[in-house]
């Protein structure tokens, strides 16, 4: 799926190990390296503001990758995903404050508990494709929301857990700039985990299971096993996001994992390009600063007409409104998402002035 | 105690029937175009709200302001069908879904930023007093929406069996290349099926806005609309209204358990889903639906 018709000149492979690199090119990982660089010095020049958007894209990417993988690589569709994010969040909240577990192992401990959740609800996965499968997660959306507001041994129930800071060598990690780079390091772990996968026996067997399950199955590949492997992958990033936003928000509740944020979720891999790592991370980032940039958009017509006190009453409508006409308009306009579009915009630039 | 859980169970089965209409228009939409609405409920949310502002702001009377609500309904289910839906004919799954969910967000929170969250009641067209129905106490506007409900479902089995627009859908339905070489035009029919299915929904909304008063709790409808179709089967209509009332009646029955037994709250919400998940386990073509679905 992912073209490799853009490789530039001069450009070519004698063995086959070097086709399924990483990175298709030494100059795209020079710049994926020196990308991360930047990213580590962010904090040293951007306001706490800026440092605040850059750690949610960091932790909703985290989730947004594995649903990715869930959705673009394997074919299934999920609308349950905040779900897992939320139980990722509590998860680890609860290792924390109940067992004493330090909370950098809780993170990783409340990504397991996770994929053990999402291989169980994954079982469905197994039998079901489709319309029937979005239904389904989607149920169990709400299975899982109820479970959250119930289960007071665990969330805390409707008055919600309390989750403590990172803290590493008896030095809490409490600030968004000390937080960055715990956020940061588990992006670039995670993003590389899942690149890797992708080039695996077992990602090859998942893009085969999107492409065509009868022939996947008639070459071996066992469709209820990947089917639910893939669930419960995706439910391990879901996890390790949730428990990076519960750790940073400092409390986590209920009411953060509606359906709405399984929709973002879903918004952010359509936005920035099914199937595809790097897409995942742009989608990430037009759905954190969509809502910025409605704000921003409203209180510069603000300015222009002057305070209209139903506009500000609304905004939080607004905000709602334009990330569904978003997944609207791209739907219609550029299903291939922002990735597609980068790349066009990448060979257009490579021949200019002369491209036809 | 008994008597109780018989006013549930009736309670149930008026709800039912709403669900039943609303799934109606769910499965009208999805066996005609293979699209399925996750925005079904914000169509009863506008046409509430169309025709709550026709009747309040603009003081119309209640005659005539329903029929313009079903004019509009009827433009809006066109349009959104030619805009939005019509490029996306041939595109995979989720995408068709992904944008339903769209438009539903869309939707709901545009409806919200102009109308507020509030419930808003409608003015009194019928009396509010309760009338005796065989020694229970029955709301005349739910007596009315089970009316109402029936009337649809009589009017759907006559337009499906004898006009020549039902026809073609159903022609349409069963094979889409077929029914166009027979000179059916099949943009025609799913323009068609949306319209009908947002001016019948808003139809089910006003009634249920007359009795709750109108407010973005409307579009819950619309996910209720899931278990009832899976239970009865996709692609039946049949199976939309029984599915609709066993839920209604699954609903209140839930209510009546988790009160009197177990206390867990909120099962009234909750019970549908997981019926929903039980019959997509052992029996996914639901009670009537086609059983070609594939298991994997």
């Amino acid at each position: 799926m992912i073209s490799s018709s853009l490789i530039p000149c001069g450009q070519y492979k004698t063995s086959y190990a070097a086709d399924t690199t990483i990175f298709l090119t030494p100059a795209s990982r020079n710049w994926c390296i020196l990308g991360i660089i930047l990213a580590a010095c962010a904090p040293l020049v951007l306001s706490n503001y800026l440092l605040a958007l850059l750690i949610q894209i960091g932790y909703y990417g985290i989730a947004a990758l594995g649903l990715n993988i869930l959705v673009g690589s394997t074919g299934q569709i999920s609308l349950g995903h905040a779900a897992f994010f939320g139980f990722g969040a509590f998860a680890s909240a609860w290792l924390n404050n109940t067992f004493g577990v330090p909370v950098l192992l809780s993170i990783p401990l409340a990504g397991v508990m996770t994929t053990l959740l999402g291989l169980l609800f994954g079982i469905p996965a197994g039998r079901l494709k489709g319309l029937y499968l979005a239904i389904a997660t989607f149920a169990s959306q709400f299975i899982l929301e109820d479970f959250f507001s119930r289960a007071n041994w665990f969330t805390g129930g409707s008055s919600g857990a309390m989750a403590n800071p990172v803290s590493l060598f008896g030095y809490e990690l409490n600030g968004d700039k000390s937080f960055f780079y715990v956020v940061l390091a588990w992006l670039v772990v995670m993003f590389i985990i899942g690149t890797n996968l992708l080039r695996t026996r077992d990602g090859r067997a998942f893009v085969a299971v999107r492409d065509h399950y009868l022939s996947a199955e008639v070459m071996g590949i066992n469709l209820t096993k990947y089917r639910i492997l893939s669930f419960g992958i995706s439910s391990f990033y879901a996890g390790i996001g949730g428990a990076l936003y519960g750790h940073y928000l400092g409390f986590v509740s209920a009411e953060g994992f509606t359906i709405l944020l399984s929709i973002q979720f879903l918004g952010m891999i359509i936005i920035g390009g099914m199937g595809s790592v790097m897409g995942t991370l742009m989608g990430t980032v037009f759905m954190v600063l969509l809502p910025e940039a409605t704000e921003g958009a409203v209180s510069a017509i603000k300015h222009v007409t002057g305070d209209i006190p139903a506009l500000t009453s609304a905004l939080a409508y607004i905000k709602e409104a334009t990330i569904g006409l978003a997944i609207v308009l791209f739907l219609i306009f550029e299903p291939d998402g922002l990735v597609h579009r980068w790349r066009l915009i990448k060979s257009y630039w490579k021949l200019y002035p002369f491209s036809y | 105690m008994s008597n109780l859980l018989f006013q549930l169970i009736i309670n149930g089965l008026i709800v039912g029937t709403l669900y039943g209409v609303v799934a109606m228009c769910f499965v009208l939409i999805y066996k005609s175009t293979q699209v399925v609405n996750f925005a079904q409920g914000e169509f009863l949310l506008i046409g509430a709200w169309t025709c709550w502002w026709l009747v309040t702001s603009m003081q119309l009377p209640f005659w005539l302001a329903f029929p313009m609500t079903f004019a509009f309904m009827m433009v809006f289910g066109i349009v959104l069908q030619m805009v939005v839906l019509r490029p996306l004919i041939g595109e995979p799954v989720i995408s068709v879904i992904m944008v339903t969910i769209g438009l539903s967000i869309f939707f709901q929170a545009v409806m919200k930023s102009i109308f507020g969250v509030w419930p808003q009641p409608f003015p009194e067209i019928f009396p509010m007093k309760s009338v005796d129905v065989f020694g229970l106490a029955v709301q005349p506007a739910y007596l009315m929406s089970l009316v109402v409900s029936l009337v649809i479902m009589v009017a759907f089995a006559w337009f499906f069996k004898y006009s020549r627009m039902g026809l073609a859908m159903r022609a349409t339905a069963f094979n889409q290349q077929v029914a166009q070489s027979l000179g059916i035009s099949v943009k025609n029919v799913f323009a068609m099926a949306w319209a009908i299915s947002a001016m019948v929904s808003a139809l089910a909304g006003v009634v249920v806005g007359m009795v709750n008063g109108v407010s973005s709790a409307l579009s819950f409808f619309g996910i209720k609309v899931f278990p009832a179709v899976i239970v009865g089967g996709l692609d039946s209509i049949i199976g939309a209204i029984i599915g609709g009332l066993i839920i209604g009646v699954l609903e209140n029955v839930a209510e009546y358990v988790d009160g009197q037994w177990l206390h867990l709250g909120n099962l009234y919400t909750v019970a549908p889903f997981y019926v929903l998940v039980i019959i997509l386990m052992i029996k996914p073509y639901g009670l009537f639906g086609t059983k070609t679905i594939e298991r994997v």
